[in-house]
């Protein structure tokens, strides 16, 4: 059966913390980083990469467009 | 083998990026604004139908009044509260086009109520985007035709009285009764289901217009993080509990 495996990579310039990607993850792959941006915003990062399935739910949810996706197929190691 | 982040991460395996109609421009609403998310639904959706050249939207006055620096159309500013009127001319000068409005509740339910119900009623063929967040958030969160009953704002801050200001005033309610309007619905953006539902009706207003069935209008029930004085995933649940309760998501009237 073939395996799903996501990534995302976050604008952190344009990210404004506001979480909502963190809450719309299904697998809690997403926390704000402890680092600020210029602007002064502690930016989204993929803090469990494994577990992204590449559903883009938040990308959807971000209201700043910051967030773009990757999904690929792979084969389950038997 | 693991496969490393940096294998997944290339442009054959891109399954959502942003759309090439939004600006490169930083938008300027605070953190986790319901207009950044229909911002770039609307300007996905124009760049789905591939309608870029034939669209032309109308600002209103409010948080959103810099959305033409945001989306790659043709735009025009209305003054407060009259971007359907705005629409209007502008529909019935190039019928051809596509024309949409977008205001908040202060624009469109307050001093532009006449307007609104009006262009309904005389169903022009265009696309009315409501913004509901309950408050007027570009001034410093007043209180709006829009807000709910015992909820808190800087003109009313022991929460609103009907007894004194009178009852949350319903929009999309009203012009669904109105014989001019095509598809009337109320929706919300906090979650990804949501957000697809949004972008659905979004799409389905912009191929009325095309079919010319009359006006589609389309609210949005909205966060104002900075108005609410909550985070953006506090007024999320806020809004669930206590938004939609008062306004009810789902079609309205679809004819």
């Amino acid at each position: 059966m073939a395996k799903v495996r996501g990534a995302i990579v976050v604008d952190t310039v344009t990210c404004k913390g506001c979480s909502l990607c963190v809450e719309s993850c299904p697998t809690d792959v997403i926390r704000l980083a402890a680092e600020v941006n210029a602007k002064g915003y502690n930016y989204a990062y993929m803090e469990n990469p494994e577990a992204c399935i590449g559903c883009a739910n938040c990308a959807m949810v971000c209201p700043d467009s910051c967030i773009t996706v990757y999904k690929v197929k792979v084969a389950e190691a038997v | 083998m693991a496969l490393e982040v940096k294998d997944i991460i290339k442009p054959e395996n891109l399954v959502y990026a942003k759309t090439k109609l939004l600006t490169e421009r930083m938008l300027h609403y605070c953190p986790g604004c319901t207009h950044g998310v229909v911002n770039k639904l609307i300007a996905e959706v124009i760049d789905e139908l591939n309608i870029q050249e034939d669209t032309i939207g109308v600002t209103p006055v409010g948080c959103s009044v810099l959305l033409y620096n945001y989306i790659e159309i043709d735009w025009h500013e209305a003054a407060h509260g009259r971007a359907p009127a705005v629409g209007t001319g502008i529909k019935r000068l190039r019928p051809e086009k596509y024309v949409f409005t977008y205001q908040g509740d202060g624009d469109l339910a307050a001093i532009g109520t006449a307007e609104t119900i009006h262009a309904c009623n005389r169903g022009e063929n265009m696309l009315m985007v409501f913004i509901n967040n309950g408050i007027y958030g570009m001034t410093g969160g007043q209180m709006a035709p829009t807000t709910l009953e015992g909820m808190k704002a800087s003109t009313c801050p022991f929460g609103r009285d009907v007894e004194h200001d009178g009852n949350p005033l319903n929009m999309t309610s009203i012009v669904a009764t109105l014989p001019g309007t095509c598809y009337v619905t109320r929706q919300a953006a906090h979650t990804a289901p949501a957000v697809r539902k949004l972008k659905k009706a979004l799409r389905k207003a912009f191929e009325n217009q095309k079919d010319k069935k009359g006006t589609s209008f389309i609210e949005v029930v909205a966060t104002c993080s900075s108005g609410w004085k909550m985070n953006p995933v506090q007024s999320n649940k806020w809004m669930e509990a206590n938004m939609f309760p008062i306004y009810p998501l789902g079609d309205i009237k679809d004819v």
